[in-house]
């Protein structure tokens, strides 16, 4: 029988309606608690749940009590396992830490959360991309493709993997927003992580195209491109991103998922390097920038790769930006073009252009940046 | 008549692969024994031949009667859903127009079957005639100056093209440098995937905020690098870019060439040429616009153009005509060789050109204006159905057909185009979700050409518009599809698993069939 873990955080999404772009932190929820901030996460995980009624005697729930997912598996006429401790109407982040790691223990085939960014980000703290995971989206801030489009969508796919209809999953990025600044109408973000989902295909492409080629392959086939073109005597500073990764593994080097990494003739000059770490290796030489778009809306400055800064862009140089993403990436952004949010709007004007974006070997598509 | 949906249920005979049928020692005719005076002229005609031509071991064919082979292919022909059967216009960019059985008769006629490609000119003068006369109407329809049937389907004219390309850079003393090819996200994906195999750089252009491919993307893209342009227009989602002739000349400019991916130009026939957007070459799909049947129902011909600058680069042989009789030219000085043994696949050139004589000029623009016709009635009544819509250019009309979408079909009930084809089955028709590239979500792409009536488009709807209200009602329903077809859901995972793949009798008993 298959092991569904399913939590629920009961404070997600209640600062949205009042306007507080999120409910992180204790105070902040006490003020929305204080503005009239009604629950929303119950209402939505229930949706999600909903969906699998018609598979209830093929899987064993389990969840933590009371708001926490108990209430809403009973609701549904489930018989969830109840396991954990936690305060009613006083729950943190840490109870959703702790159910996390209580569920790998348990080694559920997925966990479905109810939450938003914040509870992404407290799962990826508690268990990194050990288990598989899917977020119903009940948050404010929902900018992780941990999340389903909507909460039935999120039953549907839950019902999917557990049925073994849908049986590989895939990297998503977690995105790290810090809320003061975004209070403040500043976006501040980095690549805080990556978790795995359940991943359905389009069987359409399948049944037409018949091949494995995923976007893992793509990723390869396009590290192998950028290191084809690579020329001596250029500094290459690698942005973050699962796209940009294998670049550094075919090369054999060491590299951070998350940070800047810069090489030299191939070679590794250093990992997970901030502004002025690069500034000092670079500035004043050839250099040329790889980086990929972060996030769902497409950024290629300015989301996830804040180290490279304006000073950093201004140096390499607009024509040595190697632009990288796979195909499907760029398509799903649906036509929209690609962004820049350099901080400095007279530099992101300067990037609004074409850009050559590497999808494969020998593939390029000429697209749009704009801010 | 108000079109209505009928009751349907395809025939299921859990007939067994032919191999299975197999029972030692089963024959299908069992040939009377010679008379003696035959066997002492033929004489032991066997060990007549080279010992090494001679097989160890007989071929593992099946062994069974021939009334047993006849039900066991009848039966398989009803688990299918053939062009001949449904309404076939859920198989867009395919043109899966009607293909007049008349002309099946000229094609299979033994005058046709029974030519041999190593005759000798001056005893196959009629085929000759027709290939060289259909030469001339394709020059008619595009306005360039010379084409060659070599090609056995789009994706090997595609080939030629950049073949052609390579050779007239080559020619120019340039072609180490041009190694570029751009086409767009919409054209044909094989634009991009035939040169890409010969080591070209592929640039793809995307839509701009009207549907057609980004001039300024392209004017940013091409260079001194640049060695041509491939290019389907309309592209698949039906939109015609009016801009053409620009995108040309800005790839001239550059010294670049241009090749017109016309396989599918059923819209178009008589309304455009390739000569007035000024491209350097293209290529017709006979078993698409010109009527020769599709894919699976009979073989393929690419038949390439090309104006008198590349003449001398086009394949060999071509045919020509003397004034007193027709015969093969050779002499190409700086051809490409051969992209494919012989001179076309002869069957499709015999009914495109029926098909072309059967109509005349003006039937020809008929086509054309129908089709239109047709797709825009389509695509209105398709707009009006729950959950479905036709992304890029609102509001304006489309040519010979449209990639829609059902992505607020899947947002709202989770059913998507995978669901909706196979529920189509349901009610006997067939529809096909899209190929390459997957930019719009949930696609599915109609076309529904000149042959259809109204009467039947309006069916085809019917049938859509029941799905899309079930999607909305009775999820499951369509979920679980198919229910009155042949077999039941397939798990696709298969498909991405090169061990399971079994092609051949052989590799199954391989792959399946261990120990």
């Amino acid at each position: 029988m298959k092991k569904l873990g399913f939590i629920v955080n009961p404070v997600a999404g209640m600062g949205g309606k009042v306007g507080l772009k999120g409910t992180d932190g204790l105070n902040i929820l006490k003020k929305a608690k204080r503005l009239g901030a009604e629950p929303v996460a119950q209402k939505r995980a229930q949706k999600a749940l909903a969906r699998l009624k018609m598979i209830k005697d093929e899987i064993e729930i389990i969840t933590y009590p009371s708001e926490m997912g108990e209430n809403i598996a009973k609701k549904c006429g489930f018989l969830p396992r109840v396991i954990g401790s936690i305060k009613t109407g006083k729950t943190t982040a840490n109870d959703t830490k702790k159910a996390s790691k209580e569920f790998m223990d348990l080694e559920v085939d997925l966990l479905l959360f109810a939450g938003g960014d914040g509870t992404a980000r407290d799962i990826y703290d508690a268990v990194g991309d050990g288990m598989v995971v899917l977020g119903i989206p009940a948050g404010v801030k929902i900018y992780s493709a941990v999340f389903a489009c909507n909460p039935e969508r999120a039953g549907d796919l839950a019902e999917l993997y557990l049925k073994n209809r849908v049986r590989k999953v895939k990297d998503v990025e977690i995105l790290d927003i810090d809320e003061d600044s975004y209070r403040a109408g500043r976006l501040n973000t980095r690549l805080y992580g990556y978790l795995k989902i359940p991943f359905r295909e389009r069987l359409v492409q399948k049944m037409k195209s018949g091949s494995s080629a995923d976007e893992k392959y793509f990723q390869e086939a396009i590290a192998e491109d950028v290191i084809e073109n690579m020329k001596d005597g250029w500094y290459y500073v690698i942005g973050p991103g699962t796209t940009t990764a294998p670049i550094m593994e075919k090369l054999n080097l060491k590299y951070t998922l998350l940070g800047v990494d810069v090489i030299y003739n191939k070679k590794l000059i250093g990992n997970d390097l901030n502004e002025k770490q690069i500034l000092k290796y670079t500035e004043g030489k050839r250099v040329k920038l790889i980086v990929t778009p972060i996030g769902g809306q497409g950024y290629i400055f300015g989301r996830g790769n804040q180290q490279l800064s304006p000073r950093i862009i201004e140096n390499a140089g607009k024509e040595n930006i190697i632009v990288v993403a796979t195909k499907q990436k760029i398509n799903s952004l649906k036509g929209k073009p690609l962004l820049v949010d350099t901080g400095d709007e007279k530099l992101d004007k300067m990037l609004c252009d074409y850009f050559v974006v590497t999808t494969g070997y020998n593939e390029r598509i000429v697209y749009k940046v704009t801010f | 008549m108000k079109s209505k949906l009928r009751k349907f249920h395809q025939a299921k005979w859990d007939e067994p692969i032919i191999y299975e049928l197999s029972n030692k020692g089963e024959k299908g005719i069992i040939m009377p024994e010679a008379e003696e005076e035959i066997k002492e002229i033929a004489g032991d005609e066997i060990s007549e031949l080279p010992e090494n031509m001679i097989r160890k071991t007989p071929p593992a064919l099946p062994e069974i009667s021939q009334m047993r082979v006849l039900k066991h292919y009848l039966r398989l022909s009803q688990e299918t859903l053939g062009a001949d059967l449904n309404v076939d216009i859920g198989q867009g960019t395919c043109t899966m127009k009607y293909s007049p059985k008349i002309n099946e008769k000229f094609a299979t006629s033994l005058k046709v079957t029974e030519l041999h490609p190593y005759q000798d000119e001056s005893t196959v003068q009629g085929i000759l005639e027709i290939m060289y006369k259909l030469d001339l109407f394709l020059r008619e329809i595009s306005g360039l100056d010379r084409f060659t049937f070599q090609p056995g389907g789009g994706s090997q004219a595609i080939l030629t093209m950049a073949s052609i390309i390579e050779a007239y850079h080559k020619f120019k003393g340039e072609s180490e440098k041009r190694n570029e090819i751009i086409t767009t996200i919409f054209s044909h994906p094989s634009d991009a995937a035939a040169p890409a195999v010969m080591g070209y750089k592929i640039f793809y252009i995307y839509p701009d905020e009207n549907g057609i491919p980004d001039i300024e993307a392209l004017k940013k893209v091409v260079s001194e690098k640049t060695a041509g342009l491939l290019i389907t227009n309309p592209e698949d989602t039906g939109i015609f870019n009016p801009k053409i002739a620009e995108f040309t000349k800005i790839v001239h400019d550059v010294g670049g060439l241009c090749g017109y991916d016309q396989a599918n130009a059923n819209g178009i026939l008589g309304i455009t040429r390739s000569k007035e957007a000024d491209f350097d070459m293209c290529f017709f799909n006979l078993h698409k616009t010109f009527s020769s049947p599709h894919g699976c129902g009979g073989p393929a011909t690419g038949a390439l153009g090309v104006t008198k600058k590349l003449l001398n680069f086009l394949p060999v042989p071509l045919v020509e005509f003397n004034g007193e009789k027709y015969y093969f030219n050779y002499d190409i000085p700086y051809s490409i060789g051969k992209v494919r043994q012989y001179y076309g696949v002869v069957s499709a050139i015999v009914r495109a050109y029926a098909w072309i004589i059967s109509l005349g000029d003006e039937g020809l623009k008929e086509v054309a204006r129908i089709a239109v016709l047709n797709n825009n009635y389509l695509m209105k009544k398709v707009k009006e159905i729950p959950g479905a819509d036709a992304p890029y250019a609102e509001g304006k009309h489309r040519v010979e057909q449209v990639r829609y979408s059902w992505e607020k079909l899947t947002q709202e009930t989770g059913i998507t185009t995978e669901d909706v084809t196979r529920r189509m089955v349901d009610y006997g028709f067939h529809m096909w979700s899209s190929h390459h590239p997957f930019i719009v979500p949930e696609p599915f792409t109609l076309e529904p050409t000149e042959s259809y009536s109204k009467a039947e488009i309006d069916e085809y709807i019917e049938g859509l518009k029941r799905v899309a209200e079930e999607a909305y009602k009775t999820p499951d329903i369509v979920k679980n599809a198919p229910h009155r077809s042949v077999i039941h859901k397939i798990n696709t995972e298969s498909l991405d698993n090169p061990s399971k793949w079994a092609i051949t009798w052989r590799a199954y008993l391989k792959k399946h069939k261990k120990g």
